[in-house]
């Protein structure tokens, strides 16, 4: 119980003057919220036509419509669903692959960590986008749970080696060799000894991939990748782009999906921002900057006065 | 415990001609090897102390880690109760062994996991030690064993994380966590080398009611004094040689080896005036491989002879309880 009242008050703690995870936090937990209770803020479907072709926004269609007549607001509520699932779940593989790896290898060291490092190094060199790109045209118009693992089994190298080397310096910790000369079991070091201490990182690694999948989620979409037939954000993008709704002035059809897109991306770069500063004090600024301003006034008011 | 069975006898760990080598690069048929540990040979008994002085990198660490268990000896035994525990067909497992050798750090800020309260770093030796124990038995241990090093309120202090700890508090934890296991053997590797001195006595006093107890300690140290305050008998190590052994006043208020007097001379004393130079030329600290042939010290010693720098010196016995290793002290090549 004192473990869950420290996360409590490590979480308070994380928030108090860190603006930056407060507004960002905010942003993506109200588009998630707002996505999950898509049913309760729209009755309309998001694959029916509801509305003449391309209608500038009203009181009636929020967002306005596609070319095809479709409620942008319901497909954007409905499209997130399927975006955010791709995005987190895509980040779940990867810090899941990125743990395993890193620690086996971290941990393990000797023939352990030259095979998975080889590994992990093949994978790293590998240029990202135009893997993505063949890996989803050869395997067709791929729909979103493909899109994740493939997002999800590419990008883990680069946290493997960051996991890698924070488990080689934790491995040779006093606390981990009494654990051994204990008796204690190797797989229990690693997931009761190990793991608890890489908790901000794999945080800060679950946000960032994230951000990623998002981005390259909608990219793959975009470029006609996925499946066109799921409303995703990447696809309200890919039939506003075929419609050609740029040439006609059909700007809500573009803009809409495009700014949730970028809130979204900005709500957890903002997310990542404020665990880097949390795990590395020197990154901040405001509130210190503050800190200092106020002692510098509260010093001058004292020479004034004497 | 496993004794049980033959309580008359005392409890040995012994280290006979212990050696172990590092491999520090090189390639593969050429490796590079350093000589971390060379021939030491010592016994603990349980309800003593011995005491391993020297200075860093003379291998004091590197011998209890191989008694742990966490270095294999390249050459030489490590023996509990005449077993040899690295032995394939004889060696326990670790869990097992671990009920009888058990080891304290220098660093008590390093030697507790910052993410676990202080419960769960003496829960899981009772635990792992202890399978019949149910939650209530093993809570009355942990509580037990936390007044037994005396932190109190006992309650309280097991809620508590590492960094609401002092250091001294923290060692307190480390040599609680080794009682938790019932260890009978306890290594303890510089163990108030960075406590504050005010602190120091009381964590040696505590490791002294446990001597008394029964436990049998190695006590690795730079500090002399508290080596002869501590300790039955001392050991002097340099680069990985016993230099001089035997009883602890002897070997502090009377040593032979150039050595030894060189460390204590080394010693600042209260009272001293102007400085006083050292009784050994400067000289690098030798890098010991395979291949090195004469006496460690033979480099910086003053009385150096020509027999020092090509043989290792036999091991003489000075008195009851004194060993020295020098040609100083050998009778056969006295001439």
């Amino acid at each position: 119980m004192k473990t869950l009242k420290r996360y409590a008050a490590g979480l308070i703690r994380f928030y108090r003057g860190n603006p930056a995870g407060i507004i960002g936090s905010s942003i993506v937990a109200l588009i998630l919220v707002a996505c999950l209770a898509a049913p309760v803020l729209t009755d309309k479907d998001p694959n029916k036509r509801v509305a003449r072709g391309h209608q500038p926004p009203s009181a009636e269609l929020v967002f306005g419509s596609t070319r095809a007549g479709k409620d942008i607001y319901t497909q954007v509520l409905y499209g997130g669903r399927v975006s955010l699932m791709v995005a987190f779940s895509a980040a779940a593989v990867t810090t899941v692959i990125a743990l395993a790896v890193g620690v086996s290898s971290g941990y393990f060291g000797g023939r352990i960590d030259e095979t998975l490092m080889a590994v992990t190094n093949v994978m790293l060199v590998f240029p990202q986008l135009p893997l993505l790109i063949i890996l989803a045209a050869f395997l067709g118009q791929v729909g979103p749970l493909v899109i994740a693992m493939i997002l999800g089994l590419t990008s883990w190298p680069w946290g493997a080696r960051v996991m890698r080397s924070q488990t080689l310096a934790l491995r040779k910790k006093e606390f981990i060799t009494a654990a051994e000369v204990m008796g204690e079991s190797r797989w229990r070091i690693i997931v009761v000894e190990i793991i608890p201490n890489l908790i901000s990182l794999v945080a800060g690694m679950f946000v960032g991939t994230s951000l990623y999948a998002i981005g390259a989620q909608a990219g793959l979409e975009f470029l006609g990748l996925g499946d066109p037939t799921v409303v995703s954000w990447g696809t309200m993008l890919y039939w506003a782009q075929s419609s050609a709704a740029f040439l006609v002035g059909a700007w809500w059809d573009f803009v809409v999906p495009g700014t949730v897109i970028a809130l979204v991306g900005g709500g957890l770069a903002l997310i990542n921002i404020s665990i880097d500063q949390v795990s590395n004090p020197k990154l901040r600024t405001g509130r210190y900057l503050k800190i200092w301003r106020r002692m510098k006034a509260e010093t001058e008011a004292k020479r004034r006065e004497a | 415990m496993n004794m049980s069975d033959t309580p008359k006898v005392p409890s040995k760990l012994e280290v006979e001609d212990l050696v172990i080598d590092f491999r520090t690069g090189g390639s593969l048929f050429n490796p590079s090897i350093l000589r971390a540990v060379s021939e030491v040979s010592f016994e603990l008994t349980t309800g003593q102390a011995l005491a391993i002085v020297g200075e860093s990198g003379s291998g004091k660490s590197t011998v209890a880690r191989a008694l742990c268990r966490l270095y294999t000896p390249s050459a030489g035994q490590v023996r509990l109760d005449g077993v040899d525990v690295n032995a394939a067909e004889t060696s326990a497992s670790q869990r097992d062994y671990a009920r009888d050798v058990q080891m304290i750090f220098q660093d008590p800020f390093g030697s507790l996991n910052p993410v676990h309260t202080i419960r769960h770093h003496l829960k899981r030796p009772v635990k792992i030690h202890n399978p019949g124990l149910n939650a209530d038995e093993v809570e009355a241990r942990v509580i037990e064993l936390i007044e037994r090093v005396g932190l109190s309120p006992a309650k309280q202090t097991a809620d508590k994380f590492p960094y609401e700890l002092s250091g001294g508090q923290k060692q307190r934890v480390a040599i609680a966590r080794a009682l938790a296991v019932g260890a009978r053997y306890i290594l303890a590797d510089e163990p108030i080398s960075m406590l504050d001195v005010s602190i120091r006595l009381g964590i040696l006093n505590l490791m002294d009611d446990m001597k008394r107890d029964g436990i049998g300690f190695m006590y690795i140290t730079h500090d002399i004094a508290t080596a002869r305050y501590f300790a039955e008998r001392t050991a002097v190590m340099y680069v990985g040689h016993m230099v001089e052994w035997g009883d602890s006043d002897t070997v502090t208020q009377n040593p032979q080896h150039p050595y030894t007097q060189l460390l204590i001379s080394a010693v600042p004393e209260a009272g001293r005036s102007g400085r006083r130079e050292l009784k050994a030329k400067k000289g690098d600290i030798p890098v010991r491989t395979p291949e090195s042939v004469g006496c460690p010290f033979a480099g910086r010693c003053l009385q150096a002879r020509e027999e020092c720098h090509t043989a290792m010196p036999p091991v003489t016995k000075l008195a009851e309880d004194h060993f020295v290793r020098c040609f100083l002290f050998d009778q056969d090549t006295e001439n």
